[in-house]
């Protein structure tokens, strides 16, 4: 029905950030293509627009949606999701993206992705909710696992299950965020590399890798937060290697979106992902 | 089960107790991990309202700021997830804040923040040739209709806005005089910048934006309009997209 997956290349991209707009444009380096977030360019001009127009012309663009509300008990925002065409209509990205999470209720959008309960009836919602975007957007889109602080008690499915079944009935395709991966699976004590190994792994078509803080719960457990505010810590590099393995090669993106460095450092991380996919194509 | 409402109520208010039904994945009470959603909720909006409004913040300092902007979110959380235009009750929300009623520019200084805010993001167009202009008669000049860049926004004020918030943002500007001022902001490319408009300014302009010909705004702008200040200023800051000349007959 739609494109396979994304037409983003098995490259390094980088989450894109206005103050880093010369640099990419005169020197890129290892970065293949540029991922923006939908709801920043949905004014009607000046730089931002301009901006995302040169770069359009030489990179391939991920559009990431964060405020769609796809797991909303209530209906989606038919303003919301119109402008979101529009958006995708001009700038024909190579991908669209959005999140298994919840962030507007009672027409108040909270500015933050929040959890939803595993249930039959989550999936049935959230697996319209997708139909519906694919629908409207004429495209496949990429859905990507949440990072995860608490559990719902009502919860009857497994992540992983739960966004196989998601891939079955809506024929999207996955975003894979090996940090979120990280921050759920310590915060809720599971193993990490048992999620990559029970994630439903052809329908990932692109990867998120990002930094974490560290802090404690009321019993003394390690209480990681995804803040996006530094560089990707060793063990989500280690278990980036063990994804790949099973993976291949895929457009592999560094998310840095609070404190955002200068270039040469995001540039840096950029390059350790050329390197980790280096290793897993030869 | 813990429906969305609950879950959102609480979000906003720490005096309510952790929604029922959320757990560590042991099982034992979500506790503070639910405080995580309370705090990315509020830091993300307070930052967007700081990023917003900087003079605002440096008048007040952060502390206050901070504060401020901590009641106004859960007062008013934003209705829409475009970012870029949270903040548009915030003015109204400021003139009636009690603890802050001594600083009473406070509320105007916020109007000329979100109207900097719709300049950036407004939409672009071409400038008109200023020549036209120049080729016309007086008769032709005053018939003419002109068109302003979408970009262009008027906030008049009983306050010396524009030194206010010039001396705010500007080491070393000039302490502003008691008087009232009228600004003009012109994106001459990208960056909106506010200017102060000659006496009679923001009629006249105001007049034009609502489809007056020329010769009406200037009437409209009264005894003291700088016409030759106003006019330049709009040609310098690229504000002119269209001059049409509608000849009726006598």
């Amino acid at each position: 029905m739609f494109d396979h997956n994304s037409s983003l290349p098995p490259l390094p991209g980088v989450g894109y950030k206005p103050q880093h707009f010369a640099q990419i444009m005169e020197d890129a380096g290892p970065v293949g293509w540029l991922e923006i977030h939908a709801e920043n360019y949905m004014g009607d001009g000046g730089r931002p627009i301009a901006q995302l127009r040169a770069l359009a012309e030489r990179f391939p663009i991920s559009v990431h949606g964060v405020g769609l509300s796809i797991g909303g008990e209530t209906r989606l925002d038919p303003d919301h999701l119109a402008r979101l065409k529009h958006l995708v209509g001009w700038l024909s990205p190579a991908s669209f993206s959005e999140h298994l999470a919840w962030s507007t209720h009672d027409a108040h959008f909270l500015n933050d992705l929040l959890p939803l309960p595993y249930t039959d009836a989550t999936l049935q919602r959230v697996a319209d909710h997708i139909d519906e975007v694919q629908e409207v957007l004429g495209r496949r889109m990429l859905l990507e696992n949440p990072s995860s602080y608490l559990a719902f008690a009502e919860s009857t499915w497994s992540e992983t299950d739960f966004l196989a079944e998601l891939v079955k009935r809506t024929g999207c395709g996955l975003l894979l965020d090996v940090n979120n991966v990280f921050v759920s699976a310590t915060n809720l004590g599971y193993a990490p590399q048992g999620y990559i190994d029970a994630f439903p792994i052809d329908a990932v078509g692109e990867i998120h890798l990002g930094g974490h803080d560290e802090d404690e719960d009321d019993h003394g457990l390690p209480l990681l937060i995804d803040s996006h505010g530094r560089e990707v810590a060793d063990p989500v590099w280690a278990l980036l290697e063990h994804t790949l393995q099973r993976t291949g090669p895929r457009p592999l993106l560094i998310e840095w979106d609070t404190d955002v460095p200068e270039w040469p450092v995001l540039a840096d991380e950029a390059r350790r992902a050329d390197k980790a996919l280096a290793r897993v194509a030869a | 089960m813990t429906s969305q409402a609950a879950f959102r109520t609480a979000l906003l208010d720490a005096a309510q107790p952790v929604p029922p039904g959320l757990t560590d994945g042991k099982g034992r009470p979500a506790g503070r991990r639910y405080a995580v959603y309370r705090n990315n909720v509020a830091v993300s909006l307070r930052e967007a309202l700081a990023t917003g409004f900087p003079a605002v913040e440096k008048l007040i300092g952060a502390e206050n700021f901070a504060h401020v902007a901590g009641v106004f979110l859960r007062s008013a959380p934003p209705v829409s997830p475009l970012m870029m235009h949270y903040g548009a009750g915030f003015p109204e929300f400021l003139a009636g804040f009690k603890a802050l009623g001594h600083i009473q520019y406070l509320a105007e200084v916020a109007r000329l923040e979100l109207a900097l805010r719709r300049s950036y993001h407004a939409a672009d167009a071409p400038v008109a040739d200023p020549a036209i202009l120049q080729s016309l008669d007086e008769e032709a000049l005053m018939a003419a209709h002109m068109t302003l860049a979408p970009a262009v926004e008027v906030v008049r004020s009983p306050w010396p806005l524009w030194s206010i918030y010039t001396f705010t943002m500007t080491p070393g500007a000039p302490k502003p005089e008691a008087r009232t001022e009228d600004v003009i902001i012109l994106r001459a490319e990208f960056d909106p910048e506010p200017h102060l408009l000659p006496a009679g300014g923001a009629a006249f302009i105001t007049a034009l934006s609502n489809g007056a010909p020329f010769g009406e705004a200037v009437d409209a702008a009264g005894d003291a309009f700088d016409l030759g200040a106003t006019l330049s200023l709009l040609l310098q800051g690229g504000a002119i997209t269209d001059i049409s000349i509608q000849r009726t007959d006598p």
